[in-house]
């Protein structure tokens, strides 16, 4: 499947943020894309070790999502997978990992997500397809309304 | 859904080589195109060219419909929606959840900083 890689530069040193990425205690504090809470956050960071996440979208909605922990090395990066737990019709298991590194204002974070069987993928990613992408949504986006919104089912 | 999976496998396997996304992005200017037509800017064989619209084809991201000789590729969006959706679901959570991890990791490196200089005053 394909990768997302995302860089945050966060004015808080590496062990600050790796704690925030594995304990209970921080996960709650920001799993989840808006303000709903978080109503699960299980972890036990260690290599073999499972964690298990659940929180409310502030439209009422509900998600689950679990993994397993492949590498935890403080305060430097942790590798696990993941994936959505009531997702049928989603692209499986996907491998999560985040990389710390100290900078001047204190750690730059390195995410990225990507597939198993990603090779192929995520070559293609490299040599620009996704701006090809973001040209043909722009497309769509159009055609859908100039054309109506049933035109793309 | 695996079938689900399968699709998304091949929307991206077909976006992956450059002739192919090159060929897609002329069928976006245009409402569809000979093969011909398709295959002129390239230093390719119509042959290779219709190997691509193949692959296209199978992954849903063209329809071809033939008049006498003459074989028109068209666009067909769907997959290429399905595929978005996807990278965006992931992208929104994520892009969402590390400025919300930001935040709070700031917050606890003031309280950090504040208990280390109150240490350092006794």
């Amino acid at each position: 499947m394909t990768s997302l890689t995302l860089v945050r530069r966060i004015a808080a040193r590496p062990a600050i943020v790796f704690d925030a990425l594995i304990t209970p205690e921080g996960i709650s504090r920001w799993w989840g894309p808006d303000d709903g809470p978080v109503l699960l956050a299980e972890t036990d960071p260690r290599v073999g070790g499972k964690y298990r996440c659940r929180f409310r979208m502030q439209d009422g909605g509900e998600y689950e999502s679990f993994g397993e922990y492949l590498e935890v090395s403080p305060p430097e990066r942790v590798v696990m997978t993941w994936r959505w737990a009531d997702d049928a019709e989603g692209p499986g298991e996907m491998l999560v990992t985040i990389e710390l590194r100290p900078v001047a204002e204190g750690t730059e974070l390195t995410f990225t997500q990507s597939g198993f069987q990603d090779e192929p993928t995520r070559l293609g990613h490299e040599r620009g397809w996704s701006g090809s992408l973001d040209k043909l949504e722009r497309h769509f986006a159009e055609q859908r309304v100039a054309k109506g919104a049933d035109h793309v089912a | 859904m695996v079938n689900h999976e399968l699709q998304l496998d091949r929307t991206f396997a077909a976006l992956v080589d450059p002739t192919r996304r090159a060929i897609l992005a002329r069928l976006e200017q245009q409402d569809g195109a000979s093969v011909s037509d398709l295959a002129r800017p390239f230093a390719i064989k119509l042959p290779a060219v219709m190997k691509h619209l193949d692959v296209l084809d199978r992954a849903g991201l063209i329809t071809r419909s033939k008049v006498g000789r003459t074989v028109t590729a068209r666009l067909r969006p769907e997959p290429m929606k399905a595929a978005m959706d996807w990278l965006r679901r992931y992208e929104r959570f994520w892009t969402a959840s590390l400025d919300r991890l930001a935040a709070y990791a700031e917050t606890r490196e003031a309280a950090a900083r504040k208990a280390e200089s109150e240490e350092n005053d006794t």
